[in-house]
């Protein structure tokens, strides 16, 4: 244990002074997870909220309750800001030169004709330059739009119970009245996708570092191969150290790189990008697991080469494809067929499930990712530790 | 001190695949002793090291170590033995200091202890004034110096070189032979592999020379010597008549042979230094002036070529 650990911190202070562990396990996967968030935060994020406008040209009592209720409180959402712009002309202006993302035409006499049953039509004006405000404008007007159309079918089924007569316009209103405050039957609510999902920098600061977890432990296991290579090894084991020890400070090198490279990664994502890891106990239980994992496969990989130089670039290709597999660059569990089933193989699916698992559902929900990634860990290293007591002769 | 040798192996037998690279090699090395393993690449030295340093497990055969036996498991012994690999065996990316004191951790000592053993290997091998620099600024004889002190470290019984002035320039070669030498007068046992004839001249108290995995012989380099006979070559230059000078020394009892050659006359005889004079009085006797003698006294590069019909470096 103890030549273990001494081995592992000569390891350690040579990766730091070198850097390279730094940079791959830190400096990079940060760096990518704060590029792709300032691209990608406008559309789930908080601080890029989509930014709407709205023009009333009708000023009745529908678009009232849909400028002063409907959009008051989707920007209460954080998603969008809505801002009014006297005329058509100015809010397509606006979409134009990029200060609003899309703009929703409320038309005159559009509460007319809502209330006379007549037909009736919300414009959304767009810019192809922001496709994914036009298309959140556009689920605004829709949902308004089926909104009215409930309540005018509910009026509408209400009347002709009434008989043939035609009915006074104060019980139409009053009708209206009650089918507008009354609450859908049916609802769908979106647990896995609402509460179970990660915001977007949340899942770009997980994915860029479960991703790059898999290049950083490289550096403790395959140093046994460098060792071999420079002749340090045989001094190694020429003092009175067992085989084991070796092997067990070169695992301690990754298992520590890693879980620290993980730590750096969540509390800088945190701080600095504003990611919601999730609670601090279920996230350190899928880390160690996760990292346990990292280093099993990666020490499986290194002891099927003969060099540090070609396990360095087998390692490579294991941890690109695992880390598409598993979801780390965009979700693959919708993906059609076998692929989606694949995405299981991947210990880094099951990281990014625990943490959405661990938002919606709390602590207890984190175990099942967490002993799947141990599995991986279990079996990996099993087989690894076999092969490293013949990379570890001279 | 355990009594009797340092290192004794017995009938060690390595096999790689279908090559035999030890077949029975044995010999013992007593403290203070110098022990020098000659051949030529590829006959075995390396093999027979590793399996003593405990790095390779012999498929046949016994090593003990100060009455403890060796083996790839015996983990206690290797304090007892220090190993310098041919190949440079320190980290580029640390300091002497800190190679030294991790190694010097690595077998056992308290940290205190082994920050002062540092500093002594460090004047010991005068890489004191550069010791906090990392290593890979060091030249390639301060690096080879410091894989020697690394060997040295935690005082060991019996200390292993293997070939440890391959590569080196031959002011940083004379210093790590004169490093040597110098650990005898400690008591230490030193293995000491080489091809170079001439250092194991130098350094060794007894040679084995091996050849094919084999032992092929063992002993001083005087009793090696003798098994080619012991026989000097005297070579005279000389013009003129030389017939009767010649005759006159083939009737000495310590002349062998000698022959008048185009240039002068060539003698093997025994025990040439002690006879010169006498071999010279004969040239003057015989009106012979003689203008240069040389004398070549056979050495281990003989022995090995006449054992084995080959040369060490071939």
């Amino acid at each position: 244990m103890r030549a273990a650990l001494l081995i592992c911190a000569k390891d350690l202070r040579s990766r730091l002074r070198d850097r390279s562990a730094l940079l791959v396990g830190i400096v990079v996967p940060f760096g990518l997870a704060f590029i792709f968030s300032l691209i990608l935060g406008g559309v789930t994020g908080r601080s890029q909220a989509i930014r709407l406008g709205v023009v009333d040209l009708d000023h009745g009592p529908v678009a009232a309750r849909f400028t002063g209720q409907v959009l008051p409180a989707v920007a209460r959402s954080g998603v969008v800001t809505v801002r009014r712009e006297p005329t058509a002309a100015a809010g397509r202006r606006l979409t134009a030169s990029g200060a609003l993302g899309a703009v929703i035409v409320i038309p005159r006499g559009f509460s007319a004709r809502v209330r006379s049953g007549g037909p009736a039509s919300l414009t959304v004006i767009g810019d192809a330059a922001s496709p994914i405000s036009g298309q959140v404008a556009l689920a605004i007007a829709g949902g308004f739009a089926a909104e009215l159309n409930r309540v005018r079918l509910s009026v509408a089924a209400a009347l002709r119970d009434l008989g043939p007569a035609p009915p006074p316009a104060a019980a139409v209103r009053r009708l209206a009245a009650r089918a507008a405050a009354a609450a859908s039957p049916v609802t769908a609510q979106d647990v896995s996708a609402a509460s179970r999902q990660l915001d977007t920098k949340s899942f770009l600061a997980a994915g860029m570092a479960v991703f790059f977890l898999f290049f950083t432990v490289q550096f403790g296991v395959t140093s046994l191969l460098e060792e071999r290579g420079d002749g340090t090894l045989a001094r190694l084991l020429a003092a009175p150290v067992s085989r084991a020890s070796v092997l067990g400070g070169k695992l301690a090198t990754s298992f520590l790189l890693g879980v620290l490279s993980m730590a750096v990664l969540e509390v800088a994502t945190s701080v600095l990008l504003g990611a919601s890891w999730g609670d601090p106990l279920g996230v350190a239980v899928l880390t160690v697991a996760a990292v346990l994992a990292a280093t099993g496969i990666m020490a499986l990989v290194a002891t099927l080469a003969k060099n540090a130089e070609q396990a360095g670039n087998w390692q490579a290709v294991v941890a690109v494809v695992l880390g598409l597999l598993g979801g780390t660059f965009f979700p693959v569990s919708e993906a059609p067929g076998v692929l989606a089933s694949l995405t299981f193989a991947a210990p880094q699916a099951w990281f990014l499930r625990g943490l959405g698992d661990l938002r919606g559902a709390g602590l207890p929900a984190v175990w099942v990712p967490a002993l799947a990634m141990l599995g991986f860990a279990a079996v990996t290293g099993a087989v690894a530790l076999a092969r490293l007591r013949r990379v570890a002769e001279v | 001190m355990a009594p009797g040798p340092v290192l004794s192996c017995e009938g060690l037998r390595r096999r790689f695949g279908g090559i035999v690279a030890v077949d029975g090699v044995g010999f013992v090395i007593q403290a203070g002793e110098t022990y020098g393993l000659l051949g030529p690449n590829g006959a075995g030295k390396t093999t027979t090291i590793s399996m003593i340093a405990g790095l390779l497990q012999p498929d046949a055969g016994r090593i003990v170590v100060s009455g403890e036996p060796v083996s790839t498991r015996a983990v206690a012994v290797r304090r007892l033995i220090g190993y310098v690999p041919q190949d440079l065996a320190i980290y580029p990316d640390l300091s002497a200091r800190e190679n030294l004191v991790f190694f010097g951790r690595l077998y056992g000592m308290p940290a205190a202890r082994a920050r002062e053993r540092a500093s002594e290997v460090l004047e010991l091998t005068g890489l004191a004034d550069r010791a906090g620099d990392l290593v890979k600024t060091y030249s390639g004889g301060m690096k080879r110096r410091l894989n020697i002190g690394l060997g040295l470290l935690h005082r060991p019984r019996l200390l292993i070189l293997d070939e440890p002035t391959v590569g080196v320039d031959p002011q940083s070669r004379n210093a790590i032979l004169e490093s040597v030498e110098s650990l005898a007068g400690e008591g230490i046992a030193v293995l000491y592999t080489t091809h170079y004839m001439e250092e194991a001249e130098r350094l060794c108290d007894r040679v084995g020379i091996i050849d094919h995995g084999a032992l092929i012989a063992e002993g001083t380099r005087d009793e090696l010597v003798s098994m080619v006979g012991g026989r000097d070559r005297v070579r005279l230059l000389a013009p003129g008549d030389l017939g009767a000078w010649a005759a006159a020394l083939a009737g000495r009892e310590w002349v062998h042979e000698a022959s008048v050659t185009g240039q002068g006359v060539d003698l093997m005889v025994t025990g040439a230094r002690g006879h010169l004079a006498e071999i010279l009085a004969a040239a003057a006797q015989a009106g012979v002036t003689v203008r240069s003698v040389e004398v070549t006294e056979p050495d281990l590069e003989a022995v090995f070529l006449h054992l084995t019909g080959r040369a060490l470096r071939d």
